[in-house]
């Protein structure tokens, strides 16, 4: 329908001023709205247009195409015969062979090239110029370098409610991976939207974690399995054991069915060597230890409860809070406590209150570290309350060596994988120290504060080079050390050995004359009521006793005195000297000791004969 | 003609050299110790890369040319000696 309204003016009036004047609206058109074709129509209610001015963009992804790169052999065939001759006539060929031969251009060139080809020959069989002049030669001693850490790489937890880094775990190949276990610690504090996530950092990619796993409850600690490289195992917060593949994605392969599992979170999880390279144990503060098979986590195979009255009984169990498991001795394992007691467990005992062999009263607080030296396995650190000790099996009541009291608690602590007198430990003021115990044991060789907030775990590289420390906030800061920290100095294993056997020695002794003294309490006072008879011999004993006692004390005295000595000429001569030097003077020192506690222990011997002799009479 | 025989003889004797192959400017082996298929391969491709480094050379400096070539690699050594119109290839084990 066309509407058309005319509007005409006369030529003559164009231009001319306007005379607006006031008139009634008229109606023009009227279109009646058609019923019928409503009915063609929808009703929309709401409509909502967008109206914007803007140019249309539309977007376009265009990728070329992948090229195919395909390897293919060259078969070369002969070429460049003359036209007349055929290559695959040997006749022909030979002919024309003999004529090249016959060329004396042939002949000059080849006498020529002859010579000097032979000149290299004859160079190649004198002298193997590209040999490595240099190699087999010890690098300088970098021992004027004070030893130093530099940050490598700092990992923060990606989430708004930041979660404690709980657990580190190097992936088995190249450590070119991280795992890190995260979890709130803190009792009841569980914020309604923390995640339960934990992470495996890429190394190349600080910024966003490479894999996320996603656990039902958040993991206290995780290992990566030592044969399977894909595989790991969690222990959660609640006490259930998962493990993951990482080929199958972020959501644990299988669960541990929670009747079954521990009732407190699992604090240590660790792979077992096993053929299968299928079983893990773990251990929490719920009192037991349970053995795993990943591939039935329905239930577990084997449990342990930690009761040192050997009963079994849960009631008494102590918490477990640290796991530590060596390879090299597949039937041992040790089991840090809440209580501050480290227990040793045998796996294959026939009863399971046999499991327990023996114990050690270690720290005031919970032992939250427990690992063996790499290097001599029959010696332990162990990190609680606020000091750091290393234990000697065979001294079961006191260890041997121990780091001063410091001002914050120790959360974590380890070996060096590469010197087996270096060890590290972490502590709630965000410091991390390396010890050298062969340098000095007043102090860390190295203190580095590494955050503000605590530190809660820590775990040192394959290499001995590179460590990681995760601290409350889920920050993972990955430190590399000076070399002079890992490399293997010369004579170390053996000072190392000398240095852990004379502080066990020096246990001994200690332990020995402690039960000697308790012998004698006892024989005393049961002496006491048959006092008349034996006064006479008494006496006597008592007098030896008395002497041999102050005998002892001196001789102590002594090797304390010398050690000092010579634990202040080394320091000295570490200063001014070079290393090759003052480790001769120490070798000297070494050998001396030795000596004198060889010449001590036999006094002490016939000493300890003589009482025995002694007390035997009464 | 005894003189070649002579020096390629030689050569050949000495310590650790497993192969001798003389090959002419088009790439057609004239003598050799080795068998055919090898010898060939070493010939096409030897020739081609001799090629490439004279041009190097002579790019980079016009004056120059290149007198020998020597590729090392980890099971033996091969030593190219060119000439305008030869090129006598020895393969050699250097004596560690």
């Amino acid at each position: 329908m066309e509407i058309v309204y005319v509007y005409t003016k006369k030529r003559s009036d164009f231009g001319r001023p306007c005379n607006f004047s006031e008139r009634a609206a008229e109606v023009a058109v009227d279109i009646a709205p058609d019923p019928g074709a409503a009915a063609a129509f929808v009703p929309r209610n709401p409509v909502d247009a967008h109206v914007q001015h803007a140019s249309d963009m539309s977007e376009h992804e265009v990728n070329t195409e992948r090229v195919e790169v395909e390897t293919r052999g060259v078969n070369h065939t002969e070429g460049g015969w003359p036209k007349d001759i055929n290559p695959h006539e040997l006749e022909q060929t030979i002919r024309f062979r003999k004529k090249v031969e016959k060329d004396e251009n042939y002949i000059n060139t080849i006498t020529h090239l002859g010579t000097l080809m032979e000149h290299c020959i004859k160079q190649n069989n004198a002298i193997n110029i590209y040999e490595d002049y240099f190699g087999e030669e010890e690098m300088a001693e970098v021992e004027d370098e004070p030893p130093s850490a530099k940050t490598i790489n700092v990992m923060r937890d990606p989430n708004i409610t930041k979660r404690t880094a709980t657990h580190l775990s190097w992936h088995p190949d190249g450590c070119k991976k991280l795992a890190v276990a995260y979890s709130s610690l803190e009792f009841q504090q569980n914020v309604k939207d923390m995640s339960f996530d934990s992470y495996i950092w890429d190394l190349e990619n600080s910024n966003k974690p490479e894999l996320v796993l996603k656990p039902s409850s958040p993991l206290v600690s995780l290992e990566y399995n030592p044969k399977d490289s894909h595989i790991l195992a969690g222990g959660c917060y609640n006490g259930q054991i998962a493990y993951w593949d990482t080929r199958k994605g972020r959501l644990p392969v299988e669960v541990s069915t929670v009747e079954f599992s521990h009732r407190d979170p699992v604090y240590g999880a660790i792979w077992l060597q096993s053929k299968t390279g299928t079983e893990c144990f773990s251990a929490s503060t719920d009192g037991q230890v349970l053995w795993w098979d990943i591939r039935k986590l329905s239930e577990p195979t084997e449990t342990l409860v930690l009761d040192i009255s050997r009963k079994g009984l849960l009631e008494n169990a102590l918490g477990a809070i640290s796991l530590e498991f060596e390879p090299t001795m597949p039937t041992k394992f040790m089991v840090g406590t809440e209580q501050g007691i480290i227990i040793t467990c045998n796996r294959k005992a026939k009863t399971p209150p046999e499991k327990i062999a023996g114990t050690y009263s270690g720290h005031h607080g919970p032992v939250y570290a427990l690992s063996r030296n790499p290097f001599y396995p029959k010696f332990f650190l162990t990190v609680g309350d606020w000091t750091a000790r290393i234990w000697s099996e065979e001294s079961k009541e006191s260890s041997i060596m121990w780091t001063k009291y410091h001002l914050s608690y120790l959360t974590d602590g380890c070996w060096s994988t590469v010197r087996p007198a270096v060890f590290f430990t972490t502590k709630m003021d965000g410091t991390l120290d390396i010890w050298d115990f062969l340098f000095k044991q007043n102090d860390p060789s190295l203190s580095l504060k590494i955050c503000d907030e605590p530190l809660f775990s820590l775990r040192l590289q394959d290499n001995g080079c590179v460590v990681g420390c995760g601290s409350k906030l889920g920050t993972v800061t990955l430190l590399e050390i000076s070399s002079g920290l890992c490399t293997l100095q010369k004579n170390e294993k053996t000072l190392a050995t000398a240095m852990f056997e004379r502080e066990t020695k020096r246990e001994k002794i200690l332990e020995a004359r402690h039960r000697e003294m308790r012998l004698k309490e006892r024989a005393r006072a049961e002496g006491r009521d048959e006092e008349p008879r034996e006064e006479a011999e008494e006496e006597s004993s008592a007098e030896l006793l008395q002497r041999v006692r102050s005998d002892f004390l001196e001789a102590i005295e002594a090797e304390l005195r010398r050690r000092a000595q010579a634990e202040a000429k080394r320091l000295r001569a570490k200063d001014s000297e070079e290393h090759s030097r003052e480790e001769e003077e120490e070798e000297e020192e070494e050998s001396k000791l030795p000596e004198f506690e060889g010449e001590e222990e036999e006094e002490e011997e016939e000493e300890e004969e003589e009482e025995g002799d002694a007390t035997k009479e009464p | 003609m005894a003189e070649v025989e002579e020096t390629l003889k030689r050569i050949h004797a000495h310590k650790g050299v497993v192969g001798t192959i003389v090959v002419n400017a088009e790439g057609i082996p004239i003598r050799t110790t080795l068998d055919n298929s090898t010898t060939v391969q070493y010939a096409g491709l030897l020739h081609q890369l001799t090629m490439k480094a004279r041009s190097t050379v002579r790019d980079i400096d016009p004056q120059n040319d290149l007198t020998f070539l020597r590729i090392r690699s980890k099971k033996h050594e091969i030593m190219v000696a060119p000439d305008k119109e030869y090129l006598l290839i020895v393969i050699q084990n250097p004596c560690e």
